[in-house]
């Protein structure tokens, strides 16, 4: 036991001096920062992170308190704890069903999404081919269009392709939205990634498919991660389209079939708060998966336009 | 050393005519980067801009719910059935809709294009700014860093209906945490959404609390790209740090604020969800932005497509109209993009 416990402050003593030169190189070291400074420091971070998490801290706390407590104008944090809320929406709507249908159109938004935008932005990066300057542009037009606008001509050529109630109509259509940014982002990264790699590829005899499969995108891990997550909470908190192309109970995805709390003027805010809960933990997993990469995998992607 | 794969590699065989032609020298050229983009291109061709062409011309007609049969067809008592032909079949009525739109004759064309240009401006500036700074402030050494990321980077992980939602529960004007506690800190509770202006800061709120996670990470991934040898020179010359942020920072931040702006000015301009959930148009229609009015406007009651379209054109042109002198401002400053 004391042996174990002993162990690590020896690895930390040696990998100690070595992490504090490389960040006193780097900036302005924590010694030299006034004690007030530190003070301010922190209490901004902690009150903007305060901010950050309060709302949904809230709407956790109220989604364990019974309907009249939440409808109550006093201000507790707890009331009454229960978990009926959370019983209610899983066992007596259609919650499973739409979770399971929220699921695989997500993952498939996702994986075809990171497919396509890596193949883009690699295309975009590194070949110089007739095109690739409108192509650009596009990406950047396609961001200025009224998704509320274009539901109509597109539930058109949806219905004309016999799509709608269908879940292939989704995943086309949370494609389009989230595409043209991650083929964007991607080339950005793609552009920091030496091409002398690519030449070494070519000359080992690698095509440029597989100079891109086996070489590149590997190396591109952040921002694929970034890609992962911007895709799939595409897809998943999306209402208008699922709205527009979905009809029938059994096929709802869950942000849609949640709104079925809101009625016009007699909100169920008890299961609105519990619903809400259970459809951000899911995003909040893939959030806490891909959150490392965030910063670095977006880094490049926003230096060159 | 040699490919094995299908590579471009017949450079003109010397039996061949001496040259093929320019189309095929560029396809054995480009060929698979254009395979690579081609399944964007055709999804992109197929939903966006053959629906963005259909709307251009839909937006010259008449074109609604009621009128888009060509045919009217009855059915007789006997079960055949007898179509003739519409006639108040929908038809090109050329720049009618344009005129209706922009006269204030259908919607609130001038009120919504201010509401959302404040929107726009405010909400942009805001998620600038605060992202600006708790990037600077993240982005040096200091315990618990990571966690004040994670916790900061938080709402971007929350799905868009869901803040909607949340916000507006804060909100409620009965037992909204907001209300809360400006009564325990003695101010009368307001009724947010029976005002312009406030129900207008509701959503402003609510968007600045969603995009700015966004922004302060672009921002962050920015200054980690800045060598900090300029740092460490600049402190050698006794520079101060806020000379430090202003000559170092900020200039090594351009191509990525250049792009962030742009695109967060686009994206809170079309913001959809944030103003039809959270304020719904309330006070009768007043916080309406341009998306959900024209939303409102075309869809509620008989959908009207042409409507729609007009709508549709008038916001892109807008957003390209401001995109092009945004580059060209930007140029002028002498940066190539």
């Amino acid at each position: 036991m004391t042996e174990k416990t002993a162990t690590p402050p020896t690895v930390t003593a040696v990998a100690g001096p070595a992490l504090a030169k490389t960040r006193a190189v780097r900036r302005t070291g924590r010694s030299r920062r006034s004690p007030a400074m530190s003070v301010l420091l922190h209490g901004t971070l902690i009150l903007a992170s305060l901010i950050a998490i309060g709302p949904i801290a809230w709407v956790l706390l109220s989604s364990l308190k019974p309907g009249y407590a939440i409808q109550s104008s006093e201000l507790t944090l707890f009331r009454d704890t229960t978990l009926a809320n959370y019983s209610y929406v899983l066992t007596e709507t259609n919650f499973p069903r739409w979770f399971l249908n929220s699921v695989i159109v997500a993952a498939f938004t996702m994986s075809i999404g990171i497919f396509l935008s890596a193949t883009t932005g690699y295309a975009v990066s590194r070949f110089n081919f007739p095109g690739r300057r409108p192509l650009m542009m596009v990406f950047l037009v396609t961001q200025m269009f009224p998704v509320a606008i274009l539901i109509v001509p597109i539930y058109t050529i949806m219905a004309r392709l016999g799509l709608i109630n269908t879940m292939p109509a989704l995943i086309i259509a949370y494609l389009t939205i989230a595409v043209p940014f991650c083929a964007w982002m991607l080339k950005g990264y793609f552009d920091s990634i030496p091409t002398s790699l690519d030449e070494a590829a070519a000359l080992d005899g690698c095509g440029p498919f597989a100079t891109f499969w086996r070489v590149v995108l590997p190396l591109a891990r952040p921002a694929v991660a970034v890609t992962a997550f911007y895709t799939f909470l595409t897809a998943w908190g999306e209402v208008a389209y699922a709205s527009a192309f979905i009809q029938t109970d059994n096929k709802f995805t869950l942000a849609y079939g949640l709104q079925q709390f809101v009625p016009q003027f007699n909100p169920q805010w008890e299961y609105l708060t519990a619903a809400a809960v259970l459809v951000t933990i899911p995003a909040g997993l893939v959030f806490f998966f891909a959150q490392k990469h965030l910063v670095s995998g977006l880094t490049a992607g926003g230096t060159k336009g | 050393m040699t490919t094995v794969t299908a590579d471009p590699a017949p450079s003109t065989p010397p039996g061949r005519s001496a040259r093929p032609s320019r189309l095929r020298r560029s396809w054995d050229k480009h060929w698979y980067a254009w395979a690579m983009v081609l399944p964007v291109v055709i999804v992109l061709a197929v939903l966006i801009f053959y629906p963005l062409f259909r709307g251009i011309w839909l937006s010259f007609t008449s074109l609604t719910e009621a009128n888009q049969a060509a045919e009217i067809c009855t059915r007789s008592i006997t079960g055949g059935e007898v179509c003739a032909d519409n006639p108040n079949k929908w038809e090109f009525v050329g720049l009618d809709n344009y005129v209706r739109v922009l006269t204030g004759e259908v919607g609130d064309f001038w009120q919504w294009t201010g509401t959302t240009l404040i929107w726009t401006f405010v909400c942009v500036a805001f998620h600038f700014g605060l992202g600006l700074g708790l990037a600077t402030m993240i982005n040096r050494p200091m315990r618990f860093r990571s966690l004040y990321r994670v916790l900061l980077i938080l709402p971007w992980a929350v799905p868009a209906f869901v803040s909607a939602f949340a916000w507006k529960f804060i909100f409620n004007e009965r037992f909204g945490l907001a209300n809360a506690l400006l009564t325990a800190v003695g101010i009368d509770p307001v009724s947010w959404f029976s005002d312009r202006w406030t129900a207008l800061l509701t959503a402003i709120v609510t968007n600045i609390w969603l995009g700015v996670p966004f922004m302060m990470v672009a921002l962050l991934g920015g200054m980690q790209t800045i060598p900090g040898e300029l740092y460490e020179a600049a402190e050698i010359d006794g520079a101060s740090a806020w000379q430090r942020f202003k000559n170092i920072t900020l200039p090594g931040l351009r191509p990525v604020s250049m792009t962030v702006v742009l695109l967060g000015t686009i994206w809170t301009f079309n913001m959809f969800p944030i103003i039809f959930l959270v304020t719904e148009g309330q006070p009768a229609g007043q916080s309406e932005i341009l998306v959900t009015g024209a939303y409102r406007a075309a869809f509620e009651g008989i959908r009207n497509y042409s409507l729609a379209s007009t709508y549709g054109v008038l916001i892109l042109s807008i957003l390209l109209v401001f995109s092009v002198f945004y580059r060209r401002a930007l140029r002028k400053q002498g940066e190539v993009w």
